[in-house]
């Protein structure tokens, strides 16, 4: 087995004394698909933003591509960011600037390229994304789906080995939400980018996974292919897939407590 | 990265070797643009080509459209696995020719 490029072992997380993670183990191997699935308030963004080093934890280890990030130097870190790309959930766009300018941001800060080198790259990544065209728009004149897309393309223009990416299809129309899962394929097949991706959406997970990754309340379930997943005895999981509502047993004193003293 | 010259028939062959990325590309494409000033019909070969990212890509687009006004030929050959992919994802495959060596391209491009 080759070595993981991305190796969390035994991570423990608080909010202050809240724990939100909970001895999360996950190894994700180069080029692998690894989708983390879980409710609301299971914890995938803060894995995320542990992924990306903007929260360091509490306990335990995290290295990406051989770099422990909870003792990298601020250079090293600087350089490791410039192989990963991030495409968070709303397209994260700076409002100020057109699209082309968003897209060519990365390239502009960490490339000596020329000036024509960059316009091409930035039409390549955005024809790749069916945004051709829209270069010179503001972020205020797309839609939703558009700006998840050219998020993508910003995400994508430095050619990242990692990628992450926050909830892809959320808010899209089934046909655009196919072509995306379809588009994380193929730049993994061309760029062998290893993608770490958060999402709701089952359909879209079990398509372009490699392995899952389930948490629960901070807490992994299971990491599986996705016929593993789907043949989980885990009552939860067999929740999740068929989208049944959680039922709580609910402790009426514990409730009280709540309500009245707010603890 | 590394560079290879040589002529085949009325081509220059530049072989690309290794991996092209952001912190070479623009040897490519100083090499690519110059052989293209001098009116040379020139052969991108890919064959030893482990990887090109776009930064790579976007410079066989810089040469390829200096060699139209120049009226010269660039094309590529030997282009296999995750290089000939990069080709079809960008559809760059519908811009380029692409021939699966130098002996092949000289061949079909003196019909």
């Amino acid at each position: 087995m080759t070595q993981p490029i991305i190796s969390i072992s035994d991570l423990n997380t608080h909010y202050g004394d809240r724990q939100v993670l909970f001895d999360v183990n996950l190894h994700v191997q180069p080029g692998e698909i690894m989708v983390i699935m879980g409710g609301s308030g299971s914890g995938k963004s803060t894995l995320l933003k542990h992924l990306l080093a903007l929260k360091k934890p509490t306990q335990g280890e995290i290295e990406i591509d051989g770099q422990n990030i909870g003792s990298i130097s601020s250079k090293n870190l600087r350089e490791l960011r410039k192989k990963m790309g991030v495409a968070f959930q709303g397209g994260a766009l700076l409002s100020s600037l057109t699209v082309g300018e968003n897209v060519r941001l990365p390239l502009e800060h960490n490339s000596k390229l020329d000036k024509q080198t960059i316009d091409i790259m930035v039409r390549l990544k955005l024809e790749l994304m069916n945004l051709s065209g829209f270069e010179n728009l503001m972020p205020s004149e797309l839609s939703g789906g558009m700006l998840k897309r050219a998020g993508l393309a910003r995400a994508v223009i430095m050619d990242p080995k990692i990628l992450c990416f926050d909830e892809p299809s959320a808010g899209l129309d089934p046909v655009t939400s196919v072509e995306l899962d379809e588009l994380i394929l193929k730049l993994r097949e061309a760029m062998n980018m290893t993608m770490v991706i958060v999402t709701h959406e089952l359909e879209s997970a079990f398509k372009i996974a490699d392995r899952i990754m389930v948490l629960f309340d901070g807490k992994v379930a299971t990491v599986g292919t996705p016929d593993e997943i789907r043949a989980s005895s885990d009552q939860r999981i067999q929740n999740l897939i068929n989208r049944k509502p959680r039922e709580e047993a609910i402790d009426g004193e514990a409730y009280l407590q709540r309500l009245v003293t707010g603890n | 990265m590394n560079i290879e010259i040589s002529d085949f028939e009325q081509f220059k062959v530049v072989k690309l070797l290794g991996e092209v990325d952001l912190h070479n590309s623009r040897e490519v494409k100083n090499t690519l643009l110059d052989y293209v000033e001098k009116q040379c019909h020139v052969l991108v070969d890919f064959s030893g080509l482990d990887y090109i990212d776009s930064s790579g890509m976007a410079t066989l687009v810089e040469a390829f459209n200096r060699s139209k006004t120049k009226n010269v030929g660039l094309h590529i050959v030997g282009a296999t696995g995750a290089p000939l992919q990069v080709f079809k994802l960008t559809r760059l495959d519908s811009i380029f020719s692409l021939f699966d060596s130098v002996e092949q391209a000289a061949e079909q491009l003196a019909e």
